[in-house]
């Protein structure tokens, strides 16, 4: 009987140790709808960031057919992941795009810092009556920076097809 | 003679030897060097538009081991730097340096070396990665790189197996340079430190047996193995010569091994002792689809049409151009493109040479592609996963084990292209890891970007909180002071 009841302790010692030091941080579910967001930060499904639309999917306030970056890839994963039917876009978000990144036309540039805040992932480098420019590598097409800007010298160009990206495709010749 | 062991599968192919002698093609009007070397990985020019080089010399640099240096083939002036068809898969055009040859075919002064054993290994390396040496089999892996190695090699296998029917490149060049590709050996022998040395080549070339065997010196070892397509592969040759099975994911040096190309010893021969940089090398030109099939020796960057031309030109019932073998080989859109490092072959084929590919039919499930299988995987099961995209269960089943070398296409009774869909399969997962990474790399930059802004702002708060509480400590000093007058 002593015993038993010395088992028990321990089980209960056991279990509130681990319900203070092994709690989950954040909310799972959550992270695994961001895991399939593309990370664009554009802001398109009208969420300031994927973060805060993958919160809105798990608490059902949000669909999971207004990401156009992600098209329908992403709306397949989602479906998957929650078990509930895939649907097409609702293209009151947007407009499926091919990639691309924006560019800066350096000879219209002033220098007016305006495009460095919107930019969710800072790749936009500058400072006051400075030319900018963007790190292209980091640039994820958000559009973010091009209404800001007072001169219109940002153009979003296509991510340009080099053999150094090329991947073969199912496409038979 | 030594016994020789089996690998997996393969396939007898019907040789298409050529018995010419090698020529010389002639000067291009135009040499073209593209920029990409392998994979992705470019080379920087360091010569300025309109400048004049001579052959020999230095026109872009790499900052990575897994590219070398490229040289010019001939004297002239550079004319652009811009876009050009390239000889890859994709057919795109990507940033090539031009040069407009001037016919003088001046040529930078050489200095030749004679007693290599004098100089220490690093050094002959240095020299070899200066010379712009690459694998010349066809994967281009830089030499000086591949000789770079941490671990005990014990044996060097030079190859000299045709790694398919219709390339014969390194037959007419061990019937010519014999004597060089030996002392190349030796040489790349003395920077490994190798104990043993084996030159192997296939059992249907007698004559460049003979060749190899009157040049031979008493520490290499020369062995003639059975024409089993893929031999040439170098896990598959290593396996053959000496019993050893190389795991999937490890490097023949990991287990004290390194192969190099019969070519590759040759340009390592002319590096070295005669002080010249890989500027040529030996290219089959054959197939139907041209007149006068033969073996060229040929400057690389050298447009392709030039060569075809100097092989008596296209017949009327030529199809295809092919780059490489006919079994791993890749389709051509044009033939403006250049002959680069890796061109080891040039195929024009006609109608009745192009495989049946007619009619692709459903699997029946046979598994003649698993027992032809040379990488030891299961064809069939790979199929049906890369069908249905479930690209996990293709990493699972060893995709990226996957040589690429077309077996599994030529036994298919259904005619199903198989390797196509490989490719599409180990595609589609690069292109989901590089995404992936994008992701991941924005999401972290935009996190940080929140902490930042989040920090800012209190530190602002902050200060307007100080700055407010000097504000009021000063208007109750006023008053105080108001008050006490």
């Amino acid at each position: 009987m002593l015993l038993l009841c010395l088992v028990f302790v321990l089980l209960g010692l056991i279990l509130g140790y681990a319900a203070q030091h092994l709690k989950v941080q954040g909310d799972p579910i959550v992270e695994q709808i961001d895991a399939l967001l593309p990370q664009t930060q554009c802001g398109q499904c009208k969420y300031p960031g994927c973060k805060p639309y993958a919160q809105a999917i798990a608490q059902g306030t949000a669909d999971i057919n207004q990401c156009p970056p992600g098209g329908e890839q992403t709306i397949e994963a989602l479906a998957n992941l929650l078990g509930i039917e895939a649907k097409p876009l609702n293209t009151e978000f947007g407009a499926i795009k091919a990639p691309t990144a924006a560019f800066i036309v350096e000879q219209d540039c002033i220098g007016c810092v305006k495009c460095i805040p919107p930019c969710p992932v800072d790749a936009i480098l500058g400072a006051s009556k400075q030319m900018h420019t963007v790190i292209a590598t980091e640039c994820t097409g958000c559009e973010l920076c091009i209404a800001p800007c007072p001169v219109d010298c940002i153009i979003m160009v296509p991510i340009a097809n080099k053999p150094s990206e090329w991947q073969w495709s199912a496409q038979h010749d | 003679m030594t016994k020789l062991a089996h690998f997996h599968g393969g396939l007898k192919l019907t040789a298409h030897t050529l018995s010419v002698p090698i020529i010389d093609s002639s000067l291009p009007e135009e040499l073209i060097y593209p920029l990409l070397q392998r994979a992705n990985h470019y080379a920087a020019p360091i010569i300025k538009l309109g400048e004049r080089v001579l052959k020999g010399q230095m026109i872009a640099t790499v900052n990575t081991p897994f590219a070398a240096p490229i040289h010019s083939a001939s004297s002239g002036i550079v004319k652009a730097i811009e876009p050009r068809i390239i000889a890859h898969p994709s057919n795109l055009a990507d940033d090539c340096i031009v040069i407009e040859t001037d016919g003088l075919d001046a040529a930078l002064a050489s200095h030749s070396c004679f007693d290599y054993q004098q100089k220490s290994p690093e050094e002959l390396r240095a020299k070899i990665h200066h010379a712009g040496i690459v694998g010349l089999g066809g994967a281009t892996f830089p030499t000086a790189t591949k000789l770079t190695t941490e671990q005990d090699i014990h044996t060097l296998i030079i190859n000299g197996a045709e790694c398919e029917p219709y390339i014969s490149c390194d037959a007419s060049l061990i019937l010519q340079k014999a004597k060089e590709i030996v002392l190349g050996a030796l040489i790349l022998q003395y920077i490994l430190q190798a104990k043993h040395c084996i030159i192997a080549i296939e059992e249907n070339m007698p004559q460049a047996a003979q060749a190899l065997k009157n040049a031979i010196t008493h520490s290499i070892q020369l062995i003639s193995v059975p024409a089993i397509y893929p031999t040439g592969g170098e896990k598959q040759l290593i396996q053959v010569l000496t019993g050893t099975k190389i795991p999937a994911k490890a490097l023949p040096a990991e287990h004290g091994f390194i192969c190099q190309n019969v070519g590759t010893a040759y340009a390592v021969y002319q590096a070295i002792i005669q002080g010249l940089p890989l500027t040529e090398r030996i290219i089959t030109l054959t197939g139907k689809g041209i007149n006068q099939p033969q073996n060229i020796r040929t400057r690389i960057g050298t447009p392709i049409k030039h060569l075809i031309a100097q092989s008596g030109g296209y017949n009327k019932k030529v199809q295809r151009l092919i780059m490489g073998g006919s079994m791993m080989g890749i389709a051509l859109s044009s033939d403006e493109i250049a002959v680069t490092k890796a061109s080891n072959c040039l195929l024009a084929l006609t109608g009745d040479e192009l495989e049946n590919k007619s009619t692709e039919m459903p699997c029946i499930r046979c598994g003649d592609c698993a027992t032809v299988c040379p990488a030891e995987l299961l064809p069939q099961q790979l199929y049906w996963y890369a069908r249905s995209g479930q690209l996990e269960q293709c990493q699972d089943y060893q995709l990226f084990s996957c040589i690429e070398c077309g077996c599994c296409d030529v036994v298919c009774p259904s005619h199903i292209p198989l390797v196509q869909q490989f490719r599409a399969a180990k595609g589609a997962i690069i292109i989901k890891e590089k995404q992936t990474a994008q992701a991941n790399l924005a999401k972290i930059r935009f996190q940080n970007q929140q902490q930042r802004r989040a920090k800012e702002e209190q530190e602002q708060l902050a200060k307007a909180e100080k700055r407010k509480a000097t504000i009021e400590k000063m208007k109750a000093a006023s008053l105080a002071k108001k008050k006490s007058l």
